[in-house]
């Protein structure tokens, strides 16, 4: 070939598929739960450990959890970082907080967004509380709390993170 | 040495257990986790074991694009008790082909047992669409060819070269359906003729709706060990003798589609010549596709073809060729049969096929 062509650096090949995406049996309890006000985890009749939020089994046992537990409202900081970095889309203006937090009565965290607080005075072990939407917007989706707010009360010492019981006291085994 | 042909020479592989869900049109809600765990449990109560920690190796096969989930295969590791850590594998195709890592495992000497299983949620897409997909992303995927009307193609051809008849492929149907009556997991069974199959109308010429096998949602789970592994357990086993696969062209034209020279290939590693067969379970998800199966494999007028009714009474897309391996599987541990063929099946048309021979221990 004398001439020279132009390399194809490309095509168009857009994909769309569309799917009726179910959350799970167990998810659609918790979701349920969430557009009542509540928030709940899921107990392992193996290890006691309590899920939020529940995907059907215990992972560490790989057994169902049928129990319904309905947390507390408050909640430890696990851990934290400061986002400085504006996201696409996101309405939150930076710098805020996300948080890793363990609700009263659960043994695992999820992940919220923190804020009436001083960003720099977060601390892991600081204690929260959720801040709900008005009853009238709640739906199945997590944003019916809006964020957490600091509480007034102690510290948790690190190692007792994720032993709370509902009533934010240390569970004796 | 070709495939993993005369096992015995090395370690031979006893399966010990095997369980499917019903083939379910749908679902529901039930995410994978859900979908697995009580095939999982029902393996392991087979065996006497507690969880994944009481086998050496886990192996899973499924197909994210399926439900749409992405990474639906990590979360479904949540039904197996991982911690502490365990030895985890996944492949992106049907779980026969984690059964075929998990011999390599064991054959290895890496693995002394292995659980395998499949999962499949096909009905929250449009499953002939989401699988075009998986053909090549240059030419054929942008054109959206969906797996029913390659397989048209292809009984299109068999049927104008004189290979086939659209009642051989009623026959194939009628006999899925009437065995199917004794399968309880079964999605389609019924006692239908011949005759009464070919008053249908037509859905993708030359396919009727009942030459396709239908969507289905499910799993189905396996445990595998070393022949002393499974007489420590003391459960009844059969000998996996032989396993093979091989891939045809993904350039759908360079093919012969009237045949599946990959699966006669495979059947000649796995040894299937190598005795009379009893049984076979064909992973062949359109009727005509059966026809050229029983034909690669050189079957005959002694063997049993799809006595579960196969795939045509219910699909679970990613576990169905497990199933098949444990379909032949339960028949040999229960006397019915003495030696068995399973072939599982990827790809539009046949292009990747692998052919296990079980057989009594």
């Amino acid at each position: 070939m004398s001439e020279a062509r132009e390399p194809v650096t490309g095509i168009e090949a857009p994909v769309y598929l569309q799917y009726q995406f179910t959350a799970g049996r167990a998810p659609s309890r918790f979701l349920s739960a969430l557009k009542q006000g509540r928030l709940t985890g899921q107990r392992c009749p193996g290890c006691s450990q309590v899920y939020i939020p529940p995907r059907g089994a215990c992972p560490a046992c790989g057994i169902a959890t049928e129990e319904e537990v309905t947390l507390s409202n408050k909640a430890t900081v696990q851990s934290f970082t400061i986002v400085y970095i504006p996201i696409p889309g996101n309405p939150i203006k930076p710098p805020y907080i996300v948080a890793n937090l363990v609700p009263d009565g659960a043994n695992i965290s999820f992940i919220h967004l923190l804020s009436e607080c001083v960003n720099e005075e977060v601390h892991i072990g600081q204690r929260v509380q959720a801040v709900w939407k008005p009853e009238a917007e709640w739906d199945y989706k997590m944003d019916n709390i809006i964020y957490y707010k600091p509480l007034d009360e102690p510290d948790v010492p690190v190692e007792l993170i994720g032993k709370l019981g509902v009533d934010g006291r240390e569970v004796q085994p | 040495m070709s495939g993993l042909k005369a096992m015995s020479a090395q370690r031979d592989i006893a399966i010990v257990a095997f369980h499917q869900s019903d083939c379910q049109a749908s679902a529901g809600a039930t995410n994978e986790v859900e979908l697995i765990m009580p095939e999982i449990r029902a393996v392991m109560d087979q065996v006497g074991l507690h969880n994944a920690q009481d086998v050496d190796f886990v192996c899973s096969g499924s197909c994210d694009y399926l439900q749409g989930a992405a990474f639906a295969f990590v979360a479904g590791v949540d039904a197996l008790g991982a911690v502490p850590p365990i030895r985890e594998s996944h492949v992106e195709m049907d779980a026969a082909w984690a059964l075929y890592e998990s011999v390599l495992k064991i054959r290895m000497g890496h693995a002394d047992s292995a659980l395998i299983y499949g999962f499949a949620k096909s009905s929250p897409g449009e499953l002939p669409i989401v699988l075009s997909q998986q053909l090549d992303p240059y030419y054929l995927a942008p054109l959206w060819v969906d797996t029913v009307s390659l397989a048209a193609m292809q009984a299109r051809l068999m049927l104008d070269a004189g290979k086939i008849t659209e009642a051989d492929m009623a026959a194939v149907v009628s006999r899925s359906r009437r065995n199917a009556m004794n399968n309880p997991h079964a999605q389609l069974a019924g006692d239908l003729s011949v005759e009464a199959l070919l008053q249908e109308a037509p859905f993708v010429s030359p396919l009727r709706r009942h030459d396709c096998s239908p969507v289905s949602d499910g799993a189905s789970a396996m445990i595998i060990a070393t022949v002393e592994q499974a007489e420590a357990w003391g459960k009844p086993y059969a000998i996996l003798r032989g396993i093979d696969h091989r891939i045809e062209s993904h350039n759908l034209c360079t093919r012969d589609l009237t045949d599946s020279p990959s699966t006669r290939r495979a059947a000649e590693a796995a040894g299937v010549a190598d005795g009379a067969i009893d049984v076979a379970e064909l992973y062949a998800p359109f009727s005509h596709q059966e026809i050229i199966l029983s034909r690669a494999l050189g079957l005959g007028e002694g063997t049993r073809v799809n006595p579960s009714g196969g795939v045509l009474a219910g699909n679970l897309m990613m576990a169905s060729g497990l199933s098949r391996v444990g379909e032949v599987f339960q028949r040999i541990v229960s006397g019915e049969a003495r030696r068995g063929v399973a072939h599982a099946t990827s790809g539009p048309c046949l292009q990747h096929n692998l052919v296990a021979v079980v057989e009594a221990a």
